[in-house]
């Protein structure tokens, strides 16, 4: 310490490191404006959608698979009858469902058949097509954060987009909609 | 009473910090003692406006009135009065208002007790707080005004967030205020001493009182923190290295290390530049934990209401305050090195030593809060540093400080005897060793725990054998002034601490279970059988009480209601019930109903875990005091403003190697 101070330049070194660290200050500050903080992204975006094969929620005994479902682009939805967010979302499903141009699947998440019948029959089934996953393990494989969330995935199986959190007609048109209209310029 | 007249008296305090800044700092420049005399005036009248502003608030939380924005986002009806009180500090806006009248605490706390320092260093330091003060008071009244309207009012409000309904909140935040704030006036001394270009050391002796309280009450704000984390989270777990709490750890351990740089500058002259640097980095840290808190740039368990403005005012506010300290350090820093000089084995080495590792330690924190940051900023994706980085580090870089602990009040200034340190090693050694073996009698396995007892003993024995050598070798009535009692109980309180994070860590069974009424679970000599769960109507929840009985033997030991509550905001949060004891807490914390009658329960049994709030509160009390010491009570300081560089010492000079 005395060294510091016998040599004036010495004195200058914390001033230089505070301002090294400011720098980084603002570039997070700047980088956190655009930025969603609690944003996290998918490792399986590009990447083909894990193999699945869950019961139906119309008729538990049958069951769907990825292999079921390839061949057009689909959006699968992650619900659940306990999640009051589903429920903030579920009147634009049930506005958007023709809109979307393509197939609307319901992927009811850690929730008992029953409840999601009753949820559905209550609030109206924007699904073409509901499976059930009552004990969750399918959803880590496909990394769920918490319902709801959005996959788009494309005929090849493709994960090409997720949204987490409720789909709103803002986010449809501004990230959900250029996307799909992008696979069907692939599709033609 | 009418809101809009919290805001004037906030704007009205406003004005006064201007004053405060430039008058007195003018005054002590030109030597103009009219101006000189405004500092204590200005001074107290801020205070005045601010506490107004304070109580204006607090009485809108007393009556409900919602039509203040801020009460009826934080407030309800059917909120104990005791919580909305505590309310006012619930939220952004008025924990900045509680961090502005802390401030202002310290300022009249100096006025009434520092007034007998030089005129000019006591004006030059109400200049400087009242500079920071003004930062402060801006940047309320611009982004975070707690005045706000909500226009029709609400018919009631939202409630304060339940995981803050908790007493040991109320206690939280102001006592971590009263630490963090705490260090502006150290800091305020050190940029007055470079301002008036002080030669002698002298201001530091006036510092030390000070720096020894804030560094005292930061330490109690932690443990109440961690206490709280420990009741109200559901866990069990006491320390998180999250980042807000990492931002309160940094200046603690940057203040541990400037009291003791500040014993060497004050005893000693030396490490002047030093202590000038880790006072301006004190009070740096406090402003950058409050930054980290309130700009959200690091996501954390914390979260407060991120606003881009609020974050880049307090970005601008620390590079001015921060900044322009360490320009004016750069540009002023006493070119002489003083001192005297001392040998390697001398207490200033070993005090050097816990210098250095207590810093590099909140370099370390530094770097891993930050990382993250570091990580985004430069796009090499999102990274979480967590306790597998902190922990190891943190352990490895106290070691030596905990090795050399005992030492350092056995040593000498400037040579220490070998001799002392033999015979004191061969003790120490021997009660270690002792004590491992007392463990390993009554069970204790595994090298976690055998550690854990033994490096507790090391440092508890070294400072038992300093008492009763100090005991044996000073004369009555001069054996324990009041600095060296604080330096001795934080010294045993850092035993206690260690004794309770290590076999905490070690010993603890932890079971999370799934138990229907009348099951039992057995961990240790002790078994819980659960009773089942009822519904229990709180003032603003509805909780859902479970209730088990503790055994041991057959004889009953407790009965526990853990609860998870439903608050009216519909947010459910757990309380956990503790049979609490010395020598070790059982904890339950209710889950989830799990069908059919089941619930899942964490079960703990988690021994020593109050030694280490114990600890803390050993350390807090060691800070404290070393205020009382006479050493600190300012004399009439004679006008020529020329102090002795060193008091004669007060014991004969072979005393000194048990001096302070």
């Amino acid at each position: 310490m005395n060294e510091v101070a016998r040599k004036p330049v010495a004195r200058f070194v914390p001033l230089i490191v505070f301002a090294a660290l400011l720098v980084f200050f603002v570039v997070g500050l700047a980088w956190n404006q655009d930025h969603n903080a609690s944003f996290v992204p998918s490792p399986l975006i590009g990447k083909p959608a894990p193999a699945f094969r869950l019961p139906r929620l119309a008729h538990p005994a049958q069951f769907v698979s990825k292999a079921d479902l390839l061949g057009k682009p689909y959006l699968l939805n992650v619900f659940a009858s306990w999640c009051f967010a589903c429920g903030d979302e579920h009147p634009t499903l049930m506005a958007y469902r023709d809109k979307f141009g393509i197939a609307l699947i319901g992927y009811d998440y850690k929730d008992t058949p029953q409840a999601a019948r009753d949820w559905l029959q209550r609030h109206g089934d924007p699904y073409r097509e509901v499976i059930t996953d009552q004990s969750g393990d399918t959803a880590i494989d496909f990394g769920v954060y918490g319902a709801p969330e959005t996959y788009l995935i494309d005929a090849k199986g493709i994960i090409r987009y997720k949204h987490i959190g409720p789909l709103t007609p803002d986010v449809i048109a501004k990230r959900l909609e250029p996307k799909i209209r992008e696979l069907e310029r692939e599709g033609t | 009473m009418s809101p809009e007249l919290g805001q004037v008296a906030l704007i009205l305090a406003l004005l006064l910090s201007g004053l405060q800044c430039l008058l007195p700092i003018i005054g002590a420049w030109r030597g103009s003692k009219p101006l000189m005399a405004t500092a204590s005036t200005l001074a107290i009248g801020q205070f005045t406006f601010v506490a107004m502003a304070f109580g204006i608030l607090m009485w809108a939380f007393a009556t409900n009135d919602f039509s203040v924005a801020y009460v009826a986002q934080n407030s309800n009806l059917s909120l104990p009065l005791f919580y909305k009180l505590a309310a006012v500090w619930g939220a952004h806006e008025g924990s900045l208002l509680l961090w502005m009248l802390i401030l202002n605490l310290w300022t009249v706390a100096l006025v009434a007790f520092g007034n007998r320092l030089p005129e000019a260093f006591f004006s030059r330091v109400i200049g400087v707080l009242g500079f920071v003060s003004f930062g402060f008071l801006l940047y309320m009244i611009t982004t975070s005004n707690p005045f706000g309207r909500m226009l029709p009012a609400p018919g009631n409000g939202a409630d304060l967030n339940p995981v803050l309904q908790d007493p040991g909140l109320t206690f939280h935040p102001p006592t971590l205020y009263m630490g963090y704030v705490g260090f502006s006036v150290a800091f305020a001394f050190a940029i007055a001493a470079l301002l008036g270009g002080e030669l002698k050391s002298t201001w530091v002796r006036w510092a030390r009182p000070w720096t020894n309280a804030a560094w005292g009450f930061l330490t109690l704000g932690i443990v109440a923190g961690s206490a709280w984390a420990y009741y109200e989270l559901g866990w069990g777990g006491w320390w998180f290295w999250d980042p807000v709490e990492n931002a309160s750890f940094m200046p603690w351990l940057i203040g541990a290390a400037l009291i003791h740089a500040q014993a060497i500058t004050d005893k000693r002259d030396g490490l002047r530049a030093w202590t000038l640097l880790l006072s301006i980095f004190g009070f740096a840290f406090s402003l950058l934990g409050t930054f980290l808190v309130r700009s959200g740039l690091l996501t954390s368990v914390h979260a407060f209401a991120f606003s881009p403005a609020r974050g880049v005012f307090i970005l601008v506010y620390l590079a001015v305050v921060v900044g322009g300290s360490l320009l004016l350090y750069a540009l002023r820093a006493p070119k002489v090195t003083g001192g005297k000089s001392f040998a390697l084995a001398s207490r200033e080495t070993l005090m050097v030593l816990g210098n250095l590792m207590l810093t590099v330690a909140c370099a370390m924190v530094m770097l891993g809060t930050l990382y993250p940051l570091v990580g985004e900023a430069l796009n090499i994706g999102r990274i979480s540093v967590g306790p597998p980085y902190f922990g190891p580090l943190f352990m490895l870089l106290m070691t030596p400080l905990v090795l050399a602990l005992p030492f350092g009040p056995l040593s000498r200034w400037g040579k220490a005897d070998l001799t002392v340190w033999k015979r004191a090693l061969a003790r120490i050694v021997a009660m270690a060793v002792a004590a491992g073996i007392v463990g390993f009698l009554f069970g204790a396995r595994g090298w976690h725990q055998l550690l854990g007892v033994t490096a507790a003993t090391w440092v508890m024995a070294g400072v038992l054998f300093f008492a009763i050598k100090r005991w044996r070798e000073a004369p009555r009535g001069k054996r324990y002034p009041f600095e060296m009692l604080g330096m001795m109980l934080a010294h045993f309180g850092i035993g206690v601490f260690i004794a309770g994070a290590i076999l905490t860590r070690s010993m603890s069974v932890e079971q999370d279970v799934s138990m229907k009424p009348g099951s039992s679970v057995g961990i240790g000599p002790y078994a819980f059988r659960f009773e089942g769960v009822r519904e229990l109507p709180g003032p603003n929840y509805r909780a859902e009480q479970g209730t088990m009985v503790i055994t041991r033997d057959g004889a009953p030991v407790a009965t526990l209601h853990p609860q998870k509550r439903t608050y009216t905001g519909g947010q459910v949060q757990t309380e956990a019930a503790i049979q609490a004891g010395v020598f070790r807490d059982l904890y339950v914390s209710l889950g989830d109903p799990l069908g059919d009658d089941a619930w899942s329960l964490r079960v703990y049994d988690k021994p020593f875990v109050r030694w280490i709030w114990g600890g803390g509160v050993l350390m807090m009390l060691g800070g404290f005091a070393v205020v009382l010491d006479k050493r600190f009570r300012l004399k009439r300081v004679e006008e020529t403003e020329t102090i002795r560089p060193h008091p004669a010492p007060a014991t004969p000079r072979k005393l000194a190697e048990g001096e302070a």
